[in-house]
């Protein structure tokens, strides 16, 4: 094929429709469109209410800072939720990969780098576990890993406390090998910076790519979109989709290594709540719960509005107990906008 | 006279003591369209499956292009360029028109780690398939959802035809439409008439089957009760032949002096 031609002739092709006209739809049609909306009308309000802290350079650290181990969880969720599925196990696989990572180097004396290795073939086979289950039975996906979720959590705290009899383990920095996984994970960027920011960014830009430049994000859309059809198609659906809960369990190890090393410890209660909250950044951010709609980009914009009004809430001083109301009503919200928009944007016109 | 693309004689299937299908001969050839018709229950269906490689005859012979063959599955008959668009259409609403198209084979520019989607070329083939079926896309990218059902049954025709089919089986690509919409449809299968395709349009609708069908194939409890070229058979004709004109008329009466003439009439 003549590529110079094919340029041409879709040039021409395009020329047919008013561009302005194509690409304001096609603006439209994005799903973080709402998020994002949502996003600069929260910083607007804590810009003015919080003041200079919330707009510093400081302030915009701190908010990146907390909103990026959830922005990874996040990112990951999204990929899983567009194909249809949720994974509600990511919170047990936190704490259970972080113990396992104390347990091995504290407890047996490995080296972190072998112990790091185990924890991610630990993570990746509970989300091959996860997916197999998921595709095999038919079951939901909600109860499948609501069912890990609970067996792991279980499972994290009973063998931490038989063999050492403690559920939080401390020390990691004596740990051989600590140093350069410091850089890696918990170190500083610019001196206010995490890296995990830089982690959190580029998953978010690969799962981007993946989604939309590559034959598996096409088949991660059709999967979540209409199974069957996607069947018919010759899309694989079932690895497809154990594919992404790898990945979620994946993410949540990478949240897990991030925070036994900048706290130098682990605890097997850590990451409670956080499968919760990464469906409610993934939702904010415009992916359909019922999957085959949905971006990256939209989860880095919802754990990003996470972040802000976390530190919001904090430099303003308000009780940290509104946080919860705030999810709350922004989740619903969320789900009513994203509800309004996906029925523009797919009904005929 | 060259042998049609496809043909099947004197297939039966039978399903246990059900007899479904009972000594059907129909053949395909290029650039025709051929109407299959029957009410529900007349055997359309399984007559559908036999072609499109989902079941095999119990008795008789499957022809591709003079050779009998026997097909293994949907996806051997696809490879000899049989290509069935079910209802359902295998398509994703929320999914792009020209990811849609491109599902399951989507061509790659690129190496390794940079492999991605050739979304330029997709676009342009898409809206240069739709446009010989007819159809001027707005915007490939748009959502199939925002399509209307008549514009899906394109988008469906023209992923067949340019996926290789020389055969297109349409399964009652017009029961879901209004009458506009139904019509579009009629003038896509014209359109892939005239560029070769043999069709196998199946409906229950003469009138939406009488424009444009070359030959029409009548079923009725699994048999054939008709088969007439384009000249031999007149709409009446066909409709009163279809349902069985004697029920239709003993309906009419039936109703008759309920609704003063009634909707039958």
């Amino acid at each position: 094929m003549n590529g110079v031609t094919a340029l041409g002739v879709a040039a021409r092709a395009a020329g047919a429709v008013p561009d302005r006209m194509t690409s304001a739809r096609r603006l439209l049609a994005r799903p973080e469109l709402g998020a994002a909306a949502a996003a600069m009308l929260v910083w607007i309000v804590f810009a003015l209410v919080a003041g200079p802290p919330f707009r510093s350079l400081e302030g915009t650290a701190a908010v990146l800072n907390a909103a990026a181990p959830l922005g990874i969880l996040a990112v990951a969720v999204a990929l899983l939720m567009i194909a249809g599925e949720f994974d509600l196990s990511i919170g047990s696989i936190i704490g259970c990969a972080g113990m396992t990572l104390m347990l091995l180097t504290r407890h047996y004396d490995w080296s972190l780098w072998p112990a790091i290795g185990v924890a991610v073939a630990l993570s990746l086979a509970i989300g091959f576990g996860n997916g197999y289950l998921v595709v095999r039975t038919g079951l939901p996906s909600f109860i499948v890993t609501l069912g890990t979720l609970f067996a792991f959590r279980g499972l994290t705290i009973a063998v931490s406390r038989q063999l050492t009899r403690r559920t939080q383990l401390g020390g990691l920095d004596e740990v051989s090998g600590f140093a350069p996984a410091q850089t890696l994970f918990a170190g500083d960027l610019f001196g206010q910076f995490r890296v995990s920011v830089l982690w959190w960014l580029g998953l978010a830009a690969l799962a981007t790519w993946v989604l939309l430049r590559t034959r598996f994000g096409n088949w991660i859309f059709a999967a979540g979109g209409a199974p069957e059809a996607a069947r018919k198609m010759g899309v694989p659906v079932a690895r497809v989709k154990i594919a992404l809960f790898m990945t979620t369990a994946l993410a949540a190890c990478l949240v897990a290594v991030i925070q036994a090393v900048r706290f130098t410890g682990a605890d097997a209660l850590r990451g409670e709540q956080q499968e919760f909250r990464a469906i409610i950044a993934v939702v904010i951010g415009g992916t359909l719960l019922t999957g085959g709609y949905g971006s990256a980009v939209g989860a880095v914009l919802g754990a990003l509005i996470f972040g802000m009004v976390q530190q919001g809430i904090v430099i303003t001083g308000v009780d940290a107990d509104w946080f919860q109301v705030f999810l709350g009503v922004m989740l619903v919200a969320a789900v009513i906008f994203n509800n309004f928009v996906r029925r523009r944007a797919s009904e005929a016109r | 006279m060259t042998a049609p693309i496809l043909r099947v004689e004197r297939v039966s299937k039978r399903f246990g003591n059900v007899v479904a299908l009972r000594d059907v001969t129909m053949s395909v050839p290029a650039g025709q369209v051929i109407c299959l018709l029957g009410d529900n229950g007349a055997g359309k269906s399984t007559l559908i499956q036999i072609l499109a490689g989902v079941h095999r005859p119990t008795t008789g012979r499957y022809l591709v292009d003079g050779e009998p063959i026997e097909l293994a599955s949907p996806r051997d008959a696809l490879s000899r360029g049989i290509a069935t668009v079910y209802q359902d259409l295998a398509m994703i609403p929320l999914l792009s028109i020209w990811r849609n198209f491109f599902l399951g084979t989507e061509p790659c520019v690129g190496a390794g780690p940079f492999r991605r989607i050739d979304r330029v070329h997709c676009e342009r083939v898409v809206r240069e398939e739709l446009s010989r079926l007819g159809v001027e896309l707005r915007d490939p990218a748009q959502p199939v959802g925002t399509l209307s059902g008549g514009e899906r049954q394109a988008v469906a025709i023209a992923r067949a035809i340019h996926f290789g089919a020389r055969v297109v089986i349409l399964d009652e690509p017009t029961a879901a439409l209004g009458v506009k919409q139904a019509g579009a449809v009629l003038r896509y299968i014209a359109k892939a008439r005239e560029r070769g395709v043999g069709v196998v349009f199946i409906t229950h609708n003469p009138h939406h089957a009488h424009p444009v069908g070359d030959r029409f194939v009548i079923l009725r409890r699994g048999e054939v009760r008709g088969d007439f070229g384009r000249r031999d058979i007149r709409l009446e004709e066909l409709a009163a032949m279809m349902a069985g004109g004697e029920e239709l008329e003993r309906l009419a009466h039936e109703l008759d002096p309920v609704g003063n003439g009634g909707p039958a009439r």
